[in-house]
């Protein structure tokens, strides 16, 4: 995190000396964004918060942990497909749930599929694609999520 | 102002709810509240409130730097390694959820991208869009994001080539809506 607010920093620095005009329209177009967001960001802290305390942290270790095994990740390829959760409130979540005791490859394959492949918007991906290119489309991201996801998991086991 | 309380009405309604339960827990002394409150809540917000802003600011200045309307006109048919590479770079600029990349492949499409640039320009789109990168390092860290990248670049490629051949000779168009 540190090293991201460094980054952050240089290039607001880099980008002040290139134009400051610009730079200023980046920040508060950045700013927006953020005020528009975190409502949304704090409802879902808050579910969330509810949802942890409630459930016992050994439940989900249990289901979701390292040694889970593969209903974890049948229940994160389901999840992923299924929801649609922005980056910006999926990424927090995920984090949580890491510090809770999800698997690193089970998160991987849940944030892999809830990226690459959309149940929920499949509506208005037909409408642009068709149907078939569509179905086609999302079969084979799902295919390519699981791969890139199970990979990743390989790496945190090894 | 008025547009983020119109579109968050559920949120506001959750958040209101939430202070009021904490308010009430902490005032007799409700232990599962301030539980809920003080370890879980707290410890997330905390975290999130000193990241959050700074990543913004790094996704409004990525979203003024980068000219689009110059990368749109070198990813024809004809493109090669050239176009995938411009392609990639489009896409990871942008931001937002998937839906909001199906009318950019419409306005390539019509420009003449070659099928495989399309699907790869969705496949970035889903991956490894910057504004999410820098999320998914801030909360999951190098390694996870540096592995994700380099595993689905190579698959969304993959799949991009499948879908190229698949429809080739099929009639493939992308519909305005």
């Amino acid at each position: 995190m540190e090293i991201l607010t460094i980054i952050a920093l240089l290039a607001i620095i880099a980008s002040l000396i290139a134009d400051r005009r610009k730079t200023w329209t980046g920040i508060k177009k950045g700013s927006v964004m953020f005020v528009k967001i975190l409502p949304a960001i704090v409802s879902v802290l808050i579910l969330v918060s509810i949802i942890l305390y409630l459930l016992p942290n050994e439940l989900i270790v249990k289901y979701l942990g390292e040694g889970a095994g593969f209903t974890g990740y049948v229940f994160a390829a389901i999840a992923g497909s299924i929801a649609l959760i922005p980056g910006f409130i999926a990424y927090p979540l995920a984090g949580i749930l890491v510090k809770t005791g999800v698997s690193y490859p089970v998160i991987a394959v849940f944030i892999t599929t809830l990226m690459m492949v959309g149940i929920l918007t499949l509506p208005i991906e037909i409408k642009f694609f068709g149907v078939r290119v569509s179905l086609i489309r999302n079969t084979l991201y799902f295919f390519g999520a699981l791969i890139v996801g199970f990979l990743i998991g390989l790496f945190y086991i090894l | 102002m008025r547009e983020i309380l119109k579109k968050n009405c559920l949120n506001f309604l959750i958040i209101v709810a939430f202070t009021v339960f904490v308010a009430v827990s902490f005032s007799i002394d409700y232990y599962p509240g301030k539980s809920i409150f003080k370890e879980q809540f707290y410890s997330f917000f905390k975290e999130m409130i000193l990241f959050l802003p700074i990543m913004f600011i790094l996704i409004g200045l990525g979203d003024v730097w980068i000219n689009r309307e110059k990368v749109e006109k070198h990813i024809g048919k004809d493109s090669g390694l050239k176009g995938i590479i411009l392609v990639i770079f489009l896409s990871m600029a942008q931001a937002g959820p998937l839906y909001g990349a199906f009318p950019v492949t419409y306005l390539l499409w019509k420009k003449g991208a070659s099928i495989r640039n399309i699907f790869i320009y969705i496949g970035a789109f889903c991956t490894i869009k910057i504004p999410m990168i820098t999320f998914e390092i801030g909360f999951l860290g190098w390694k996870f994001s540096i592995l994700r990248t380099l595993l689905s670049l190579p698959i969304i490629i993959l799949i991009a080539i499948i879908m190229e051949k698949y429809l080739k000779n099929r009639k493939f168009e992308v519909h305005e809506v």
